[in-house]
């Protein structure tokens, strides 16, 4: 993309100038007047919905008496107690991408290379857990391994007092992740470069090392980045499955706010966890750069065989099997607990979500409201990811620009680094007085879920419009289409797709989402995360049942978004 | 490359639609594109075109009328500024100083789309994600044309460019050459005062170049389209075009028929941007010039005075090594129609030789060299 970028940077100056050029002067007055009124809706969003918040939140932790208390900062940070957590949250996070990488790469591998009978339909069962919601995947994994879960039930194993549950769960939720990014480039790199090298001598291994690993390492990389950014940031997982004696910095985020109301120390922590995401997203970038060097790549339908031999075949099995016991058994037992009543198979559980609200329950609602609400709640959100993260991408995408252009690209990242909670307990203080007194308004929850949503969108949308060749804009506009029209005629059909799938993520993100929703939405219009996590708190057979079947309810919805967004997806584009 | 320009521009001397009746013999000196066809209005008129690129200067005081009708050539080396000019009539680029005319009309402050100028890019920017008549329509359709007006027209252009039925075919599966047929019919569907085309041929395979370039030709001839094109071939220019503009560095170095520019090049560069290498400086008494290569006769009435020599191959007959210049044969390449060759004088700069098949020598022959005046030219001294 980077490369047909540059090739459209160049044609744009004819024969080889610098670009800005002083002739462009009345043209880039112009663009530049575009770009600003593009920029303006997302920036004010994100000043007034994000910036604004997170000020706050901090200001209010870390200033008295009109000033900043810098010295409470190096007291938190001295905390042994806190020490121990942030030493714990990278351990954990260093762990689960280790562990990712090892089990998912021979997974990236199979996916690349092989052909076989339903790898389309796996390869979208994958990615299910992806866009669960951490609070399913939480559920899912303690109906597996947790107290009278299936292990318990078997053997009398637990694992839900070891760190190896959420270990497990990570590895759940991002295998997609390696096999996408790692698998994808896999598939599409020209095995005739490997043929070449063969050629001139090289052995089977030697060949693999000398070319194939170099051109796959950046990805290897980026996978490995992302996926220890997720785990450094876990905050549901961790919650359910993590009990009392383990906490990343994002949940001691949330007690400090939440049980202890001492926000000096989730000030400090916030800030902590915003500076290492921070350094993560810019090594993140640095990989990306990287990998959008020069390689060879080919249609990956061309580069997948079926298995030949023993050895192959083994290596397809044993991946299935992977796949099959990480990923699809502990669904398998979140949807058979939730059946499983104190009377057999049944849908007691399902059936006690519809009923009213009794004196001793947790929800002064019906617990299955949660659903409309969170839909309804998803559908907004996208809706406002779609309009704030287009129009940004929309200026982004346009030529030139320059420092400012970069500086809103890497302020659209931020809300990657703002611990959720934070954004969330920011929204309850700040936006509840005036001028902004939203505290009331229903579009609380979807502008805090938007936040997330707004960075899919922009990346999704951003290599896609920067791809088009600027010169099929010129083409149109020389055959006598407005600029309008031009946007329409030719932008929009070739992002139409991409748009799709990012309103596709912003739509699972939001539905998802937790740290924010769980602050601010309010007790009688919970959201199914937040319901769930309600009824796992609370002791009761029924309502460990309830949250089952809940947790079943919100994996399907995910999975039917993902899936409908699949068919999309490979009518044409193929991977991402 | 094509090999063998003199073809080109003799087609177009036996054309009727000759420009430039300033002669075959033209005025050497023409440095500037002066307006060659007073007898015609000008379609388009550039006056004092100027583009900078921060300290490059793209195009400098370009001046240049087309005709109605006239099929022009702008040729040059890449960076010359062919390809910006066409950016600043289609109103892509702006211009920092002088004036675009079309048809009386200063287009300045036109923007692209309602400029009328039709330009087919140089690797066609074909609309992936429609068919041949989605991409052929396009124009018209963003002029509001109805419907059934619009398929005929796709027809009747398909048929023009020799694509009928080809409709509802994906571009993605179109060779070299029909996606360039499917460029022109969607360049001129609506119907252009102008037809600009940036190396149209460039990037298709010689055969096909060859046959296009004579297609082209009936096809503008039939049309009556006025048209500009730009190249960095010569062979494709003198093929194509009723008048040459040669550019270099942003400035034009020479403009005129394709004969004019073949046998009086305005200066070394146009000589040897044309692929004549055979340039000495010289200091001309009389009847001949003292070159590094000894006595060179030139043309009669040349100037006295010092200047630069161009002798082209065909001027350098072989003679027995005794009777002309000595020289070794360093290489031989055959051509075809002729054998070209490489010699090596005892003294003095190399030379290039043309000589029919059978009287070719080998490499490491010794021959002499003589000169014939019909094709020495005499350049202006320096550059």
């Amino acid at each position: 993309m980077t490369a047909a970028e540059e090739a459209a940077g160049e044609e744009a100056t004819g024969e080889g100038g610098p670009a800005g050029a002083p002739g462009a002067r009345g043209a880039g007055r112009r663009a530049t007047v575009t770009r600003l009124a593009l920029m303006a809706l997302p920036a004010a969003f994100f000043a007034v919905f994000f910036a604004y918040p997170v000020l706050t939140i901090v200001g209010r932790g870390l200033r008295a008496d009109g000033s900043w208390q810098w010295g409470r900062a190096a007291e938190v940070l001295g905390d042994s107690g806190l020490l121990h957590v942030l030493w714990f949250t990278v351990w954990q996070a260093a762990a689960s991408t280790a562990l990712t990488l090892l089990i998912a790469l021979p997974g990236a591998y199979v996916f690349a290379r092989y052909e076989f009978p339903g790898k389309r339909l796996l390869r979208a069962v994958v990615t299910v857990p992806f866009v669960l919601p951490t609070v399913v995947v939480g559920s899912a994994f303690l109906a597996l391994v947790g107290r009278g879960g299936l292990l318990d039930d078997l053997w009398g194993v637990r694992l839900d007092t070891s760190v190896w549950a959420i270990l497990l769960a990570h590895v759940f939720f991002n295998y997609a992740v390696v096999v996408r990014t790692v698998g994808g480039l896999w598939g599409a790199l020209d095995p005739r470069q490997e043929e070449a090298a063969r050629v001139l001598g090289a052995g089977r291994l030697a060949a693999w090392r000398r070319v194939t690993l170099p051109a796959l390492a950046p990805a290897v990389a980026a996978a490995a980045l992302m996926v220890f950014l997720f785990t450094f940031t876990s905050f549901g997982i961790v919650q359910i499955l993590g009990g009392p004696r383990f906490a990343t910095l994002e949940v001691e985020i949330y007690r400090q706010t939440a049980d202890f109301l001492d926000l000096p120390t989730a000030a400090v922590l916030t800030l902590l966890q915003f500076a290492a995401v921070l350094a993560l997203l810019g090594l993140h970038a640095w990989t990306v750069r990287r990998r959008e060097s020069a390689l060879k790549l080919v249609d990956a339908a061309r580069t997948a065989r079926r298995p030949r031999g023993a050895g192959q075949w083994a290596l397809l099995w044993s991946t299935l099997a992977v796949i099959a016991v990480l990923l699809v058994l502990p669904l398998a037992v979140l949807v058979e607990r939730s059946f499983a009543g104190p009377d057999g198979h049944g849908l007691v559980f399902y059936r006690a979500l519809r009923a009213a609200a009794g004196a001793d329950s947790t929800f002064t609602v019906p617990p299955l409201t949660a659903l409309w609400n969170s839909l309804a709640y998803a559908v907004a959100a996208t809706a406002v990811a779609v309009l704030v993260g287009g129009l940004a991408a929309a200026a982004l995408a346009r030529r030139g620009g320059g420092r400012l252009v970069r500086g809103f690209d890497a302020l659209l990242m931020l809300p990657l680094g703002v611990s959720a909670v934070t954004v969330g307990f920011g929204f309850l203080i700040a936006l509840d007085e005036p001028p902004l007194n939203l505290r009331a308004s229903w579009w609380l929850v979807p502008l805090a879920q938007a936040l997330v949503g707004v960075v899919f969108v922009v990346r999704t949308m951003l290599p896609v419009l920067r791809a088009v060749d600027g010169r099929l804009r010129e083409a149109a506009a020389v055959l006598g289409a407005t600029p309008w029209q031009v946007w329409r005629e030719v932008d929009l059909p070739l992002v139409r797709r991409a748009l799709l799938v990012a309103a596709g993520f912003a739509f699972a993100v939001s539905l998802g989402e937790f740290g924010a929703t769980v602050f601010i939405a309010s007790p009688d219009r919970p959201t199914l995360p937040v319901a769930v996590a309600r009824l796992l708190g609370r002791a009761g057979e029924l309502n460990y049942g309830q949250a089952m079947a809940l947790s079943t309810i919100l994996m399907v919805v995910c999975a039917a978004a993902l899936l409908a967004l699949e068919r999309v997806r490979t009518d044409r584009t193929g991977e991402f | 490359m094509t090999e063998n320009p003199a073809e080109g521009a003799e087609r177009a001397e036996g054309s009727e639609d000759v420009e430039g009746t300033e002669g075959a013999q033209g005025v050497a000196s023409a440095a500037a594109a002066g307006p060659t066809s007073a007898s015609r209005a000008s379609l388009l008129r550039l006056g004092g075109l100027t583009v900078r690129f921060g300290a490059h200067t793209a195009l400098d005081t370009v001046d240049l009328d087309v005709a109605e009708h006239e099929t022009v050539c702008v040729l040059g080396p890449s960076g010359s500024g062919k390809s910006t000019l066409l950016r600043v009539i289609a109103g892509l680029q702006p211009a920092d100083a002088g004036e675009v005319v079309l048809d009386g009309r200063n287009l300045r402050t036109v923007p692209t789309h309602r400029r009328g100028v039709g330009l087919m890019f140089q690797d066609h920017q074909l609309f992936p994600q429609r068919d041949v008549a989605g991409n052929v329509a396009f124009g018209l359709r963003m002029r509001g044309t109805a419907r059934a007006e619009r398929e005929r027209k796709v027809a009747e252009l398909l048929d023009l460019v020799g694509l009928p039925g080809a409709q509802h075919r994906a571009v993605g599966s179109l060779s070299g050459g029909e996606q360039q047929r499917v460029a022109l019919a969607r360049a001129l569907a609506p119907g252009p005062r102008l037809l600009m085309l940036d190396e149209p041929l460039g990037q298709l395979d010689r055969g096909l170049r060859e046959r296009l370039v004579v297609e082209l030709r009936r096809l503008f001839g039939e049309l009556g389209t006025t048209v500009l094109a730009v190249t960095h071939d010569q062979g494709e220019a003198f093929a194509l075009a009723d008048r040459v503009v040669i550019m270099r560095d942003g400035r034009i170095a020479q403009a005129g028929t394709p004969l004019e520019v073949w046998q009086r090049p305005a200066d070394e560069f146009v000589a040897r941007f044309l692929g004549f290498d055979n340039v000495v400086p010289a200091t001309v008494t009389g009847e001949a010039a003292d070159t590094p290569w000894g006595k060179v006769p030139v043309p009669g009435g040349t100037a006295e005075g010092a200047c630069r020599l161009l002798v082209r191959p065909a001027g350098v007959r072989l003679v027995p090594a005794r009777e002309g210049l000595p020289c070794t044969v360093a290489a031989r390449t055959f051509r075809g129609t002729h054998v070209s060759l490489r010699l090596r004088p005892d003294s003095g700069p190399e030379l290039d030789a043309a000589c029919a098949l059978a009287a070719a020598p080998e490499v490491g022959d010794r021959v002499g060299a003589a000169f014939t005046s019909d094709d020495v030219v005499v350049l202006p001294a320096t550059d």
